[in-house]
């Protein structure tokens, strides 16, 4: 389990903190979304889960940070990187820079944790597999388009299983089937209800469609928190800047000219839209 | 200014072949969507454009020049670029050096380079950061910013790659207002995204790329109605046309307002039909 209590965190030579008094509690298992606009604090919050905040930012950082039982703050980079992975938002800053092929990179993270090497071989071709990655696996990461170096990204992250998954933004660079399979392996994942997923997203649409839980930052403060289909669908997140599906807001304006009398929550996938205007 | 691609193809040093016979005009002032998965060839047919790659065989036209006639410098004049990385174009050490520099570039005196700088990053919200180096930046403020030395350089004719991604729907808003702001100037205008959403509000027409060819051009209506053109270039159509779809409606919106009040005539229809 993930449990933030009070924790606040501000940035060297920053007069405002990123993270302010954050409580959380995220069970095992779950597949937590987060959300809120530009600059409220999604990525410093990916940080402070994996470690980086305070072992390579420093600053200033109070209150509580536990993952599994272990407090972060007391727990080297090196521990954590076992148990806790971290998918950067930009794919460029993951890829090692030591390793020459796709496949070596996704390799990289398992040398470092002193598997095997049949067990890294045998893990290394499932999530090729599973990130269709297979056939560039010989590419040099570095010759790779934007949306691929996001699955080489990934692929390194998921081929140390991690406990808990952070993701910062996974999908910015992917086609739309590219982000479907992001998800879907996700959800995969989670099934068991073994690994935690916390993804940062702006796509709320696959959000809605896969989330159990939603969690929306503001100056750095959590202001809502709750089920994916009730916190997306709620109103005051345009005035966060932040947003709805399209299919929240055609619900929302058809009530608003009276097309419909009934009241109650708003549907936020299109299976729900699809009932709802029916 | 047009644009035409006469038969361009282009093939990697390393064999990829990225292009195979594209034909495309863009007519002067459209706004045009490109759209299609990852590594279907969007980026490699638009770098043509102000000569960043030069086509194995075919012929790129920019206006009336042929782009194999002119160098990038030239051509940087004619075609603004808006890089999916804004990393790619960002050097200055403040925001307002980095807009300065492709007007000073064109020979602006330097009062009309200050007034454009200005202008440009107002535009994009980020007047108040002139001072700020780029990389003490978030990243989609160095998109904002990379957009702005793009306006500031006045182009006739814009290529905006992934321009909505990393923003909030604030953000997205902004953007969508510069757009059909830069539209109404008469700018010529692609825009590739995979944010289908997006373009549907913006485009009048789109381009479908699988795989170095086109899969589909036409009016967005049409285009972002064919689920299944669309499941080949690894896209989905919009959310409000999947809706509109799924409700089995005669209409075809590309925007939730449009939705709305199709949705909304049907009902008036429907009753009086009872």
């Amino acid at each position: 389990m993930i449990e933030l209590r009070n924790f606040s965190y501000r940035y060297p030579n920053q007069t405002r903190p990123a993270l302010a008094g954050i409580q959380l509690k995220i069970p095992k298992g779950q597949f937590c979304g987060v959300v809120g606009a530009n600059g409220a604090g999604k990525s410093t919050l990916c940080y402070a889960l994996s470690g980086f905040v305070p072992h390579f930012y420093r600053g200033d950082v109070s209150g509580i940070l536990r993952i599994g039982g272990r407090e972060i703050a007391q727990t080297t980079l090196g521990i954590l990187a076992g148990e806790i992975g971290l998918v950067f938002q930009d794919p460029f800053n993951q890829i090692s820079g030591a390793r020459f092929s796709v496949r070596e990179e996704v390799a990289f993270g398992l040398e470092n944790l002193g598997l095997a090497r049949r067990k890294i071989e045998t893990r290394v071709s499932e999530v090729l597999g599973l990130m269709r990655l297979a056939a560039i696996a010989d590419r040099s990461p570095f010759e790779l388009s934007g949306g691929q170096q996001q699955r080489v990204a990934i692929a390194s992250i998921l081929a140390m299983q991690p406990k808990v998954l952070v993701l910062d933004e996974p999908t910015s660079q992917l086609d739309p089937h590219g982000t479907a399979e992001v998800f879907e392996a996700l959800d995969e994942i989670t099934r068991d209800r073994e690994t935690t997923v916390v993804i940062v997203e702006h796509k709320l649409e696959w959000l809605a469609e896969f989330a159990d839980r939603v969690v929306v930052l503001d100056a750095g403060r959590v202001v809502m928190d709750g089920p994916a289909r009730k916190v997306l669908a709620d109103d005051g997140l345009k005035k966060l800047g932040i947003g709805r599906t399209q299919y929240s807001e055609a619900a929302a304006s058809a009530q608003k000219k009276r097309l419909f009398r009934r009241s109650g929550i708003l549907p936020i996938t299109l299976k729900q839209a699809r009932a709802f205007f029916k | 200014m047009k644009l035409r691609f006469e038969n361009v193809a282009f093939t990697y040093p390393s064999g990829v072949r990225a292009l195979d016979g594209i034909d495309l005009s863009i007519g002067a002032g459209e706004l045009v969507a490109i759209v299609g998965e990852n590594g279907a060839g969007k980026t490699t047919l638009v770098k043509m454009l102000n000569g960043l790659l030069h086509p194995t065989s075919g012929i790129v036209w920019v206006g009336a020049w042929n782009t194999a006639d002119h160098s990038t410098a030239e051509l940087a004049a004619r075609v603004g670029f808006l890089f999916q990385n804004p990393d790619e174009q960002l050097f200055e050490r403040s925001a307002e050096r980095e807009v300065a520099f492709g007007p000073r570039n064109l020979g602006f005196s330097e009062r009309k380079t200050r007034e454009r700088t200005r202008k440009a990053l107002k535009r994009v919200g980020l007047l108040a950061k002139a001072q700020v180096n780029p990389y003490d930046m978030m990243p989609f403020e160095r998109k904002l910013l990379a957009l702005a030395s793009t306006l500031a350089m006045d182009p006739p004719v814009l290529v905006l790659d992934e321009p909505s991604v990393g923003q909030d729907a604030a953000g997205r808003a902004r953007i969508g207002r510069i757009l059909r702001n830069l539209h109404r100037m008469g700018k010529t205008i692609l825009l590739i995204s995979h944010d289908l959403d997006f373009c549907a509000e913006h485009a009048k027409r789109a381009v479908v790329m699988a795989k170095g060819c086109i899969l589909a051009d036409g009016p967005a209506h049409t285009v972002f109605g064919q689920a299944d053109l669309l499941r080949q270039a690894a896209v989905f159509p919009p959310q409000i046309v999947r809706l509109a779809q799924a409700l089995k409606m005669p209409a075809s919106p590309l925007t939730v307002g449009q939705f709305v009040s199709a949705y909304s005539k049907e009902r008036r229809k429907g009753k009086r039909a009872n």
